[in-house]
């Protein structure tokens, strides 16, 4: 009797500390979108939990910052960005992946060692050289030095992440492919992508987040104010209108969408990268 | 001498020729470039005159929002990233492992585990601006001193992120908000890796719950949790965004941390070799780490 209750009472701490830790986690997200669709007044008039004692609420935040505050154009931005910030690091990544694991040059493997090196070293480390160099090929006007640097500084850990997964396919179908006459580029396409399309949709996924969530990068690469990405426009946003959260949250959910979109309809290959790499 | 220039000289290497262009580029040729810079004044960002060991000595006596002993307790980017990483590594990588224990014993664990990992999709910036409103003075919008003042009325709301003792501890919450999902994740797997009958049998030798997850659980999770650790501590390093956009390591400089000072010290006072010297203090501080990798690696390939 006295093992039950216990047994009981424990489970029922069990579930209550795991019930109020999903609330903690989601409460500051749910209030934030909440207030994105309130009105103006509403908002500094009563907390967002009154929200639906008021029950007024409105799309206007969301057309006033797309528009107005330029977030449309924002947004399109950074899909310019992301995209090739994304083809770019995982296809380089993935043909240099290969030589690395399948293919004989000299000193491949300290070369190699040296990209597991340079997985942890500091972006800053590089910031006034690569923009010194990109300024002065002129890449920052455009968004071709965004794009060089996400690929850049993306690299390593796509070549560390997809070379220890290629390496680990299996010899005799590369060698077979081989005495049959298939070139390297044919194993490479043919055989090799093929068969690692789960480390190369983690890496892809990633890579996506890494860049679109990206502002440090940004905030020195894009320098023309009409391609400056949603991350860098809601900065300035916040630094304009430090309160006027009718346009942060509306901004802030523009933002987000893309992620979560992501997050919902590929979970699983996200969490499988993240189980696969968890040393950038 | 000719066929050693033939093998030099393979097409294999067209393969890795565009990753290493663009690592040298934009990486290797930069790193040994803010190198030397961290000994230039580097003003306007370019070499303008060598100065020594100037600037890290400097940064290390005399810049009080880098590194400030005089006063108790002492102050400064450093002493802020220290903070950084003892509450942060220990709240993600304990939380985490809470979380994934707890989360373990229900049959609803992946929705728990699903909604504490959401925050790490999204980017530090709407993540900042998530919890700038959650901390906002007024208690008409701002969550937590609403929930404070429900519980005591007479409660006078506090600008947590605009007070220098509450600053750090604040953007710290909303970190580990953000990467607690990453922690119990790995955790997760970890602990379902472990074979159900080596805890089973110590259950049915008459051990309790507690002596499981202390005698058998937590050893068996001794590798991943280091790992984590590691990941933790390069995060801390390398935290800017969320500082950039939640205080911009004000007020008074009270939230700087490493990674921002190097931003601002380089990108808003153009003092590039005092920058570059910051950017080579956080390299240094990260190569244990590197060479913990290597090791790891190495290992790893040995067993190949």
């Amino acid at each position: 009797m006295n093992a039950r209750l216990s047994r009981y009472l424990s489970s029922g701490f069990l579930h209550a500390a795991l019930i109020l830790i999903a609330v903690v986690w989601l409460v500051p997200t749910i209030g934030l979108f909440v207030t994105s669709w309130r009105p103006r007044p509403d908002i500094f008039g009563s907390g967002w939990w009154m929200a639906f004692s008021t029950f007024r609420f409105t799309a206007e935040n969301y057309i006033e910052v797309l528009t107005a505050q330029g977030l449309a154009r924002a947004f399109l931005n950074s899909f310019a960005i992301t995209l090739p910030g994304t083809v770019l690091p995982v296809l380089i990544g993935a043909l240099a992946a290969y030589g690395f694991a399948w293919l004989k040059f000299p000193r491949r493997d300290w070369i190699f060692l040296i990209i597991v090196g340079l997985l942890v070293v500091p972006i800053q480390m590089t910031f006034v050289p690569a923009l010194r160099l990109a300024n002065g090929l002129r890449l920052t006007r455009s968004l071709l030095g965004i794009w060089l640097a996400h690929t850049a500084y993306g690299l390593p850990f796509a070549i560390f992440l997809l070379r220890n997964f290629f390496a680990a396919l299996p010899r005799d179908l590369v060698e077979a492919a081989k005495m049959d006459g298939a070139s390297d580029l044919g194993v490479f396409w043919r055989i090799v992508i093929p068969l690692s399309v789960p480390a190369i949709a983690s890496l892809t996924i990633f890579q996506f987040l890494w860049v679109w969530n990206d502002l440090l990068t940004s905030l020195l690469f894009v320098q023309d104010p009409n391609l400056l990405p949603m991350t860098v426009s809601i900065a300035k946003l916040l630094s304009t209108y430090g309160t006027e959260w009718h346009l942060l949250s509306a901004g802030s959910f523009i933002l987000m969408a893309v992620p979560l979109v992501i997050f919902f309809s590929l979970q699983r290959y996200f969490v499988q990268g993240i189980l696969a790499g968890s040393v950038k | 001498m000719t066929a050693r220039r033939r093998t030099f000289l393979t097409w294999n290497w067209l393969f890795v020729l565009p990753a290493l262009t663009l690592l040298g580029l934009f990486v290797v040729y930069p790193t040994l470039w803010t190198i030397r810079m961290s000994f230039d004044t580097g003003l306007g960002l370019r070499l303008q005159k060598f100065v020594g060991l100037d600037n890290y000595i400097r940064l290390l006596t005399r810049d009080q929002f880098f590194l400030n002993l005089s006063t108790f307790p002492p102050s400064g980017a450093v002493i802020n990233n220290i903070i950084w990483l003892v509450l942060f590594t220990s709240l993600t990588v304990g939380l985490g492992l809470v979380i994934a224990v707890l989360a373990d014993r229900v049959p609803y664990e992946p929705i728990v585990k699903a909604v504490v990992f959401l925050p790490m999709a999204i980017s530090f910036t709407a993540a900042g601006i998530i919890w700038l409103f959650v901390y906002s003075p007024d208690a008409n919008t701002g969550l937590l001193n609403a929930l404070v003042k429900a519980i005591y009325p007479e409660w006078q709301s506090v600008a947590w992120v605009g007070r220098v003792e509450t600053v750090t501890y604040s953007v710290i919450i909303a970190a580990v908000w953000m990467w607690v999902g990453f922690a119990t994740v790995v955790l997760s797997a970890a602990l379902k890796s472990i074979p159900q009958e080596i805890t089973e049998a110590a259950r049915v030798d008459g051990a309790n719950e507690w002596h499981v997850f202390w005698g058998i659980t937590l050893p068996m999770l001794a590798a991943p949790i280091a790992v984590l650790t590691t990941t933790m501590v390069i995060n801390v390093l390398k935290i800017f965004d969320l500082i950039y956009i939640m205080t911009r390591g004000g007020p008074q400089g009270a939230s700087r941390v490493i990674a921002y000072t190097m931003y601002t010290e380089t990108f808003e006072a153009g003092k590039g070799g005092y920058g570059s010297a910051v950017a080579v203090i956080m390299l240094v501080l990260i190569v244990p780490v590197m060479l913990l990798n290597l090791r790891r690696f190495r290992a790893e390939e040995a067993e190949r």
